[in-house]
């Protein structure tokens, strides 16, 4: 198979049609620039917002002010967060919400025309077409150009700023050279590093979608990005089997988690996050399982609500309700997911100023792949998208113009992507080593297999093997595009993992139980007041912990 | 956990390879095909834009599915979801999208 090479010439490239990207090409559309968005799958239908969502999570309710909402995410994460990213972000909340509505999402309301609050953060919405939504918004736009079908394999940058970026289609033989003055990386988090809960014939029934793979995140590890808090791993309690969110039941008809002895024995743990988790794992180690959300015995009315709701974002469970009976017939089963790589629950991501900018000249980053601003969810990701298209305008404005790509990076790029289309008889494929990079994950970077915790020995055994692996996974050859792809994602994946173990092992603490639980240091020590952050040189990764930044804070790259 | 297309009713007309978030579906011999069920993520995008109801969803054995299906008819905001159960018999369940009254 030979490749054909396209060149695209763009001001500003978005890797990434979800939620974030989208709005932020929305925001940018009014400059006279060109934008040129690449989506791995189609904006319609593509990121985590694929099946829609119930919920705005991240809102600021009637009498609240933002900075109610930075004390919530600063205490749920127990300091470790960016006060300088929330608050910008939370002042933006309200607008991005409504901003959704005028385009067409449903929010709902009550009789007095007020929006419907689910809890103190979150409003209600009718969210199932929330990215058809966001895709007609900008599939009109004629300085927006939309690429569906294409997946960004790489950043191209020369000293420290980014002129553009390499992509293959998922298709067609093709492998893209993207010519842009800026870029914002919008590739979302990342999914699979881990065992999942059913790892059978249901692999991929996972909470965050198995297609999100890290792709920018990693392009920006390769060029040497500072990367931040990826040990603040986010594992969602689920419903068992479907993996469907659990707020939707807790908040919305108030159900509390019980045992198997009916004990509600959350104010034993607390309730921060992790520590929700944390509860379950620990009743079913202590042989107290299952554990459910007391849902039995709710009005029918309720349970149709139920059932509507996850229709609106997770229909597999409203399947398994009128399969086995509803809510109002029995509890909803709960579990951890294995854990993920997410800055819109947690706080890893790309180290960004306020501006949203990277450590990398000219590469912006919003939503899941930022990190830094844990909770940020749907609205989170449009304000982070909002704030850095102002911030890229700024930047192209200021900027002398981006550097001519040489003919020789293009050629090693082709080279590179042909060497992996080359015929061979192979032993091993992207799946097998795929499997191998989970196990690894699961028994020695804590999975749900040793119930997420590990140790400073066993975070030596992963290393390794995920460097083996890596070794490996040079050698795949692809018969098609669809396995060029799976090679990029299973080399992407690798990267973050070994990322993620050098920061699991330098947060020698236990500060969130489950979601970075190092069991030769059980306890917070107060000394890591501080993030963990990490960058790639010559194909080392270094770590450097740097003091919290306030939400008073304006921050900046210092070089 | 996966999607079943029906290849009777399938017309081959690509709208759910398009649309689907994997780049799993592919159109072989005018029909669609899923390249591999296990790697599908339930997200349910290919029934939604199938025009001719021939994609189907189901819970895999291994994480309880008992063998009914799901799909979607829409007409204008009211979205009709269909469960069809092992024994023929079908349960309803009407969303309209448009009504912002609390439900």
């Amino acid at each position: 198979m030979k490749l054909t090479v396209k060149h695209i010439y763009t001001d500003i490239l978005i890797a990434g049609g979800g939620t974030a990207g989208c709005y932020a090409a929305y925001k940018l559309a009014d400059s006279r620039k060109s934008i040129t968005i690449i989506e791995k799958a189609n904006i319609r239908r593509s990121g985590c917002l694929a099946a829609g969502v119930n919920a705005l999570n991240a809102y600021i309710t009637k009498g609240r002010t933002p900075d109610f909402y930075v004390d919530y995410v600063e205490k749920d994460s127990h300091g470790i967060a960016r006060g300088d990213l929330l608050l910008t972000m939370a002042e933006r909340l309200n607008y991005c919400a409504h901003e959704l509505e005028t385009l067409g999402v449903v929010i709902q309301k009550n009789k007095q025309g007020n929006y419907v609050e689910r809890g103190p953060r979150n409003i209600k919405i009718n969210g199932e077409n929330i990215k058809p939504i966001l895709a007609d918004a900008i599939t009109s736009l004629h300085n927006v150009t939309i690429y569906n079908h294409v997946n960004i394999i790489d950043f191209i940058v020369q000293e420290h700023r980014i002129i553009g970026a390499v992509a293959i289609s998922t298709q067609n033989a093709i492998i893209y050279i993207i010519h842009s003055g800026a870029v914002l990386c919008a590739t979302g988090g990342t999914a699979g590093l881990y065992r999942p809960n059913q790892p059978g014939f249901s692999r991929h029934k996972m909470w965050y979608p198995p297609f999100n793979t890290g792709a920018g995140l990693a392009a920006g590890m390769r060029h040497g990005a500072e990367i931040t808090t990826l040990e603040m791993r986010f594992i969602a309690l689920r419903c068992k089997g479907t993996i469907a969110p659990t707020g939707t039941i807790a908040q919305g008809v108030g159900a509390k988690q019980i045992n198997s002895n009916d004990e509600e024995y959350e104010k034993k743990y607390g309730y921060t996050t992790s520590q929700r988790l944390y509860g379950v794992v620990t009743e079913d180690r202590m042989g107290n399982g299952p554990s459910y959300l007391q849902t039995k015995g709710i009005n029918k009315k309720l349970e149709l609500d139920l059932e509507k709701a996850y229709l609106n974002m997770a229909p597999s469970q409203t399947l398994k309700w009128v399969e086995e009976g509803g809510p109002s017939t029995k509890n909803v089963e709960i579990k951890g997911s294995e854990p993920y790589v997410v800055g819109g629950h947690a706080g890893a991501g790309f180290w960004v100023s306020t501006k949203r900018e990277t450590t990398i000249n000219g590469l912006f980053a919003a939503g899941d792949v930022a990190g830094g601003c844990p909770q940020k969810y749907v609205t989170g990701a449009m304000a982070e998208g909002y704030i850095a298209a102002e911030n890229i305008h700024v930047y192209l404005a200021s900027s002398s113009k981006a550097a001519v790509i040489d003919e020789q990076t293009i050629a090693a790029y082709i080279k590179q992507e042909q060497n992996f289309l080359e015929p061979s008889d192979q032993l091993f494929s992207a799946e097998n080593i795929e499997e191998g990079m989970q196990s690894v994950m699961d028994e020695y970077a804590g999975g749900i297999t040793t119930a997420y915790r590990y140790n400073m020995a066993s975070l030596v055994v992963a290393d390794k093997k995920i460097q083996q692996l890596t070794a490996l996974a040079q050698n795949l050859k692809a018969a098609n595009m669809h396995e060029l792809l799976s090679i990029h994602e299973i080399l992407d994946r690798l990267l973050i993992c070994r990322f993620l173990i050098a920061h699991l092992q330098n947060r020698k603490e236990t500060r969130w139980r489950c979601f970075s639980e190092n069991t030769d240091y059980p306890e917070i020590d107060e000394t890591f007041n501080k993030y963990v952050n990490s960058y790639m040189k010559d194909g080392k990764i270094y770590i450097k912990l740097r003091p919290i930044v306030t939400r008073e804070q304006n921050y900046e790259h210092t070089y | 956990m996966s999607i079943h297309i029906n290849k009777k009713l399938c017309t081959g007309c690509g709208r759910c390879a398009d649309i689907c978030p994997g780049n799993l579906i592919v159109i072989e011999d005018h029909t669609a095909h899923i390249i591999n069920p296990r790697d599908c993520w339930g997200c349910t995008a290919c029934l939604k834009e199938c025009v001719v109801g021939a994609v189907m969803f189901y819970l895999g054995a291994d994480i309880g599915g008992r063998g009914s299906t799901l799909k979607m008819n829409q007409k204008g905001s009211i979205k009709d979801w269909i469960v069809t159960k092992p024994t023929g018999e079908q349960v309803h369940i009407k969303v309209d999208s448009s009504c912002s009254n609390a439900y």
